[in-house]
């Protein structure tokens, strides 16, 4: 199998939900590659099917019709338990809500997806602490979550996402919950992770501060993709950002 | 990331995959111990129905238990006594059974007791959807929330249950002392008694279980996109 350099493909991929009696098409069409590394911006307003295709991208959901493909690896044809090792190794997931689980502490959130992965204790513990030292949380390890404030706790899911070394981060609305300081600082951190680690991340986002540091921003609309600006397009025609929502 | 080339594409790889995912049964307990520390109140809550039914058995149980015992002893006062106490028994009868009217009361409490944790365990399943979701994207099988749920239910169902058959016996044993006086405990066959209290137990750990099997499957199934929407 030829190395390619495309983390993520989507093609022609269709979802209709069933919401009643009515169908709603969500997605009509996408087409889209993202290359290994990058750090990519999807926009849209609500409605537009951003979700949708995130979770297509984060194999959280199937499309009804069309392929994605993750690290050339066609996610329908996955069974449950490779769904899950898929979720476990080579996908991160960030949440607006955070979504670090009460019950446990700052280092145990983070050691979990390692348990899963089949890492032991010992060597979970120590690769935890380091991450943590990574988001700049090294002495919060053994706080609970409702310990730490917001902006510690994106931080902590940061670090849960990058536990067992993925290749895509996918971050869904990664500062909706926080403020303008907080939220630049998460952006950051998140750029410069993609950078030295050389993994992907995926952003959906309302947020305009994620333009600067994204390598490409796909624009959807109606469920399709309206179009996707590399960086030097954007910084062209950052002027007028705010206008085109 | 090279090194990390994914075994996914081909079928013979499924059994690599299968062995890569794991949450070894220590863990699950410390999780689960963990998940009803935190949710003590909720816990308790659930466990207060699994209680009072086993009691309840548990009381009826040792309460005949202390009767046989009167029986046993062919001591006519003592047969007044518990015929007294409300126990049919005809006039050839050397023990005293469980009724059918006891009976059917005893398995009215523990249906009600078993629809009460089907409801509590409901409500602790959509309170934590997020966290089950959460742990589904990292990579949980639908076993591991299934275990986990079942776990946390068996803890439960075993100390709700001992404590259930603690308090009926003892309320039993202290009824009997009242009524019948010392000679009551005196008499009464303690291997019987253990065995109710051993069955008491037995029978809330099973009604524990029973309560939490659909709850835990309606919580595995779950897929982690839904768990993700729900509002809180």
């Amino acid at each position: 199998m030829a190395e390619s350099s495309n983390i993520v493909r989507v093609t022609d991929v269709y979802k209709t939900f069933q919401l009643g009696k009515v169908e709603v098409q969500a997605l009509k069409g996408v087409n889209l590659e993202i290359l290994r590394g990058n750090y990519i911006s999807i926009m849209g307003p609500s409605g537009s099917g951003k979700s949708t295709l995130f979770n297509m991208i984060g194999g959280l959901d199937k499309p009804s019709s069309g392929k994605v493909f993750i690290d050339e690896v066609d996610i329908a044809q996955l069974d449950a338990y490779e769904l899950a090792w898929l979720r476990c190794r080579k996908i991160g997931y960030i949440f607006q809500t955070f979504n670090i689980i009460q019950v446990m502490t700052a280092l145990e959130n983070i050691t979990l997806p390692m348990v899963f992965a089949g890492m032991n204790n010992d060597a979970a513990t120590e690769k935890g602490l380091q991450l943590l030292e990574l988001v700049g949380l090294g002495d919060r390890y053994s706080h609970k979550p409702f310990e730490l404030s917001g902006g510690q706790q994106q931080r902590v899911a940061i670090a849960r996402a990058l536990a067992n070394d993925p290749a895509i981060i996918l971050a869904d609305e990664p500062t909706g919950n926080l403020d303008l300081t907080t939220g630049e600082e998460i952006i950051a951190l998140l750029k410069r992770l993609s950078q030295e680690r050389n993994v992907t991340v995926i952003s959906a986002t309302h947020d305009f501060k994620m333009l600067n540091v994204s390598d490409q921003v796909v624009w959807i609309r109606d469920g399709t993709v309206d179009k996707i600006e590399d960086r030097e397009e954007l910084s062209i025609s950052i002027g007028k950002i705010d206008t085109r929502h | 990331m090279v090194d990390q080339h994914i075994p996914l594409s081909g079928k013979e790889d499924t059994t690599s995959v299968n062995r890569q995912i794991v949450l070894p049964f220590a863990k699950s307990v410390e999780i689960s111990l963990k998940s009803i520390k935190v949710r003590f109140f909720r816990s308790l809550i659930t466990t207060m129905s699994l209680v009072l039914a086993v009691s309840f058995l548990g009381f009826v149980r040792v309460s005949n238990d202390v009767a046989n015992g009167l029986l046993a002893t062919q001591d006519r006062q003592l047969r007044q006594a518990v015929i007294r106490a409300g126990y049919d028994i005809g006039p050839t009868d050397t023990n005293v059974g469980a009724s059918p009217k006891q009976r059917w009361i005893i398995i009215l409490s523990l249906m009600v007791c078993v629809v009460g944790i089907v409801n509590a365990q409901l409500m602790a399943v959509t309170e934590r959807f997020r966290e089950i979701g959460t742990m589904k994207c990292l990579g949980a099988l639908d076993r591991f929330i299934l275990r986990l749920f079942i776990l946390e239910a068996g803890m439960q169902g075993l100390v709700g249950a001992g404590a259930g058959a603690l308090a009926g016996a003892l309320f039993a044993l202290i009824g009997a002392l009242l009524r019948y006086g010392p000679v009551s405990l005196a008499e009464v066959s303690w291997v019987a008694v253990m065995g109710s209290f051993a069955i008491a137990i037995a029978v809330g750990c099973i009604l524990s279980l029973i309560g939490v099997l659909y709850p835990a499957v309606v919580a595995a199934r779950m897929q982690p996109v839904e768990a993700m929407r729900v509002e809180q």
